[in-house]
């Protein structure tokens, strides 16, 4: 790595060289039987230059050919983008808790128990189902180095549990699932197992809903896959630099319901979103984006903010190996009062969703879902009565967040990403057959 | 770091010397170069070299997959996928027969896209930006660009040795319009097997997609509910794929009792008008090439012929379990992934039907064109349409917001009742499956019309 920061220095004003090393061990479940146990090694090295004031960009998985890198990264500055940030000099870090070595040493053997005790669980339940589990262990390696002395390198560790069931009956197919990540070794099943068979319970009954508007509670995993592409979107400095995201010149203004609090949170410990910096090194801190509904912050990267004229939030990430980018870390809302059987109970006739197919299709940037219904259930009189089919809740974001009848006090995380708590929503557009 | 080719031929030596009932080995070499703007200004360049590989053994019914991109100490990392499927066996291995394969396939294009001067593909990037911008009221444009050029070779204990080059273009532009607090986009997707030209001289399309995207701002939100829908062949392409293509691809299928119930060859899924193919053989699409990923020849495949289940999409192993042949659909996108049963070029048939005689009998319908995405869960499909119109007595009425379609997939294959005369293959975008996308596909139809069509609205 040195050596191609030495190279780059000599054709460039700054350089920065970024090395991401990974080994991922997926032992995988197909057709409720062990399948497949995968070791996937991969490492790439990113240079970003700024050669006459221009950026430049080049990676590889080829660690001896710095010449070609450099070159690359030569040839690109001569289109980029104008330079205005500046690379960060030797700087300190929190302290963010994020890799544990027990993840290492769990045996395959173990991996193997964990997912036929799951499969176990879920078919002492329901025998005909057919279930594809997971169970992942992982550990990333970062190292950055910059020609203003910036330097940075962590370690991360990662252990995800999962499982999916599909049950047929006819032409009529439920899909149930559920998953758990951590940076620590997840050994216990009985979490997610729980959560698969009560969606087995409630899902037990059909029932229908009618096309009109309605009550809505969205539980954590709805709610990450309908309502928090487009937030994620619209909370995007990029997106507010260029004008569109809705929310770009509202800063300060309350455009939410005022219960509603989030943060953008990337040092909560042992969360695999977590990291003591971002991939340009600049420290992570924990960004209010709404306070009491409230729009509070947009994140940043280093380039982004330089041009709105603000400081990176630490939001810099390299998706796919490419440029960093602003993005957030974590989606953290803060829980409310009302429990979920309080919210189910308080509604007359409503839904109750848990996964909306498709719903991010549309114009996420204007804060449009619209879905089908993949897992929800039918709440008549306060109870839920059955699962619903054939029927799309659609909507817009801005609208339905702005009255939240009431925010959940259970927080749940759901794909290393989003830490929430369930959704109350007074009235939302339901359409079925 | 040697070349591909060197470490390759000795590997091949290797591969016949471990205890498993079936090895093989993928070794990649490739170039890409990106391209994105993000607003007037370009926001990133780059470029890409890659090489890695990955070996996978099968041993009793288990498999084991190593992937990585040292090359060195490959003896180690062919006794880890040993292993590793050793761990998992638990029953028999079962491939369908296929003739070992030696074959060098070039990649069959006039000019390398990777290689070609940044300059040039720049130069055509900032003409179509110029045209997003020259529109009235619009905010911003997004364009992503990229190529690449990849070399593999696929290896096999039982004796193939097959090396293939592609070269693959994908391009997607978008605008963005807003008035207000109101946001409203509209994209383009193109794509082509390695020609740049297939991406030039679109400035017309561009120009009009920008046009769509302000005349969006002050269009209506259908009511949601059941209407007749025709669906351009944009549109209809990606319902095809979402919508049936993944029900055939055996994988899903064939440990599944009760699917395969459902999938029974010889029922009954639709008009006997309804033809659907799944073609890797066609020549130039970015879906086509000569083998896959598990060195099975490319065939032409029927799905549904005169309405009624007639094949699937196999790799080897689903072959072997279901008893049926193998249709050489195994694909990976890259060397970090095993090959897994994928679409190639997914299409339905052109019938006799103009465009006149689908709309001209519809009082109250939809007519949904292009595309921004869809997904599927087998049963349910949902995707939606970039471009939507009201039909009012057979005639194509007032803009509409951006439709969202849902269904059950035996039900509204069954709903076909019109299918038009103009074919077209979409060759944007590309296809997601258990965690490899984006894949690159193409997919086309006719204009087809569809009664009782579930719409999300208002």
């Amino acid at each position: 790595m040195e050596n191609i920061l030495e190279q780059a220095k000599k054709v460039a004003e700054e350089a920065e060289v970024f090395m991401v090393s990974s080994e991922e061990t997926p032992v995988q479940f197909e057709a409720n039987r062990l399948k497949h146990i995968q070791n996937k090694r991969s490492s790439s090295v990113a240079l970003r230059i700024v050669r006459q004031g221009k950026i430049g960009y080049a990676t590889t998985t080829e660690m001896d050919d710095s010449q070609n890198l450099v070159n690359n990264a030569v040839e690109t500055a001569q289109f980029g983008m104008t330079a205005k940030f500046e690379l960060p000099s030797l700087t300190a870090y929190p302290r963010v808790e994020a890799y544990d070595p027990d993840v290492e040493s769990v045996s395959l053997e173990k991996m193997i128990e964990l997912g036929e005790k799951l499969i176990t669980t879920v078919r002492e339940h329901t025998p005909d189902i057919l279930c594809e589990a997971e169970a992942t262990k992982g550990v990333v390696s970062v190292r950055i180095i910059n020609s203003r002395g910036g330097q940075a390198n962590y370690r991360k560790s990662i252990f995800s549990l999962g499982i999916e069931g599909t049950l047929i009956r006819d032409t009529d197919m439920l899909f149930v699932g559920e998953s758990e990540s951590s940076c620590h070794p997840l050994l216990e099943t009985k979490a997610v197992a729980e959560a698969v068979l009560q969606q087995l319970e409630l899902a037990k009954n059909r029932a229908s809903a009618p096309s009109q508007s309605l009550p809505v509670v969205f539980t954590p995993n709805g709610a990450a896959s309908a309502l928090i592409l487009p937030l994620m979107a619209a909370f995007n400095g990029k997106t507010v630099l260029e004008g569109a995201s809705p929310i770009g010149n509202r800063l300060g203004q309350p455009v939410f319901d005022k219960k509603l609090w989030l943060w953008d949170d990337p040092t909560v410990a042992y969360r695999p979103g977590s990291r003591p910096c971002d991939d340009e090194g600049i420290p992570s801190q924990r960004t209010p984006l709404i306070k009491q509904g409230t729009v509070a912050n947009f994140l940043y990267d280093l380039q982004t903010a330089a041009r709105a004229h603000t400081q990176s939030t630490g939001n810099g990430s390299r998706n796919r190996g490419g440029l960093p980018s602003p993005s957030p870390s974590a989606f953290v809302i803060a829980p409310g009062k009302t429990s979920f059987d309080e919210m189910v109970n308080d509604i007359k006739e409503g839904l109750v969703i848990e996964q909306l197919m498709g719903a991010t299709q549309g114009n996420i940037l204007g804060g449009d879902f619209s879905g089908n219904v993949l897992l929800g259930y039918k709440v008549e009189s306060g109870k839920i009565v059955g699962r619903v089919k054939d029927t799309m809740v659609s909507g817009n974001i801005y609208q339905i967040l702005k009255q939240i009848t009431a925010i959940g006090s259970e927080t749940k995380w759901v794909g290393g990403f989003l830490n929430t708590p369930p959704l109350y929503c007074p009235s939302v557009a339901v359409a079925s057959k | 770091m040697p070349h591909i080719e060197v470490v390759g031929h000795q590997l091949a030596e290797a591969l016949r010397r471990y205890s498993a009932d079936y090895i093989e080995a993928h070794l990649e070499e490739s170039q890409s170069s990106h391209i994105t703007y993000r607003g007037r200004e370009l926001e990133s360049i780059g470029r890409t070299t890659v090489i890695g590989g990955n070996v996978r053994a099968l041993v009793r019914g288990g498999w084991g997959f190593v992937s990585f991109n040292n090359l060195d100490e490959l003896p180690g990392k062919v006794e880890l996928a040993v292993k590793q499927a050793g761990l998992v066996s638990n029953g028999e291995s079962e491939l369908a027969a296929v003739e070992p394969v030696v074959d060098t396939v070039p990649a069959k294009i006039d000019k390398n896209p990777v290689a070609m001067p940044l300059t040039e593909k720049k130069q055509l990037l900032d003409e179509y930006n110029d045209i997003i911008w020259h529109t009235p009221k619009l905010q911003t444009s997004i364009i992503g660009y990229s190529d690449s050029h990849k070399k593999t070779i696929f290896l096999s204990s039982s004796g193939s040795y097959i090396e293939q080059e592609r070269a693959d273009i994908n391009l997607r532009l978008t605008a963005v319009a807003t008035e207000g607090n109101e946001v409203q986009q509209t994209g383009l997707s193109i794509g082509s097997r390695g020609d740049f030209k297939a991406i030039t001289n679109r400035h017309q399309q561009v120009e009009q997609m920008s046009r769509h995207a302000v005349e969006l701002l002050s269009a209506p939100q259908v009511k949601g509910g059941e209407y007749t829908v025709v669906l351009d062949p944009v549109l209809a392409g990606v319902f095809v794929h979402e919508a049936f293509g993944h029900l055939s691809e055996s994988d899903f299928v064939y440990e599944n009792d009760r699917l395969r119930q459902i999938m029974t060859l010889g029922k009954k899924f639709g008009s006997s008008e309804l033809n659907i193919v799944d073609s890797a053989a066609v020549a130039g699409l970015r879906g086509s090439y000569k083998y896959d990923d598990e060195g099975v020849p490319a065939t032409k495949s029927y799905l549904i012929r005169e309405g009624r289940l007639v094949g699937r999409l196999h790799s080897r192993e689903t072959a072997a379990k279901m008893k049926e042949k193998p249709t050489g659909n195994a694909r990976a996108i890259n060397y970090r992934y095993p090959p897994i049963v994928r679409m190639t070029n997914t299409y339905i048939e052109p019938r006799t039907a103009s465009f006149e005689d689908i709309i001209g009998d519809i009082k109250e319908g939809i007519y949904a064109k292009n595309w921004y995405g869809g997904t599927t869960s087998m049963e349910m499909f949902t995707f939606s349409a970039g471009e939507a119109y009201m039909i009012r007595n057979g005639k194509i009425a007032e803009m509409l917001r951006p439709v969202v379609l849902t269904g059950n997939v035996f039900a509204t294959l069954n709903n076909i009742d019109a299918i038009g005369n103009d074919l077209e293959m979409n060759q944007g975008g590309g296809c997601g499956k258990g965690g490899q996308a984006p894949l690159p596909v193409s997919n086309g139809s006719p204009h087809i019309r569809i009664r009782h069509c579930l719409i999300g609205g208002k």
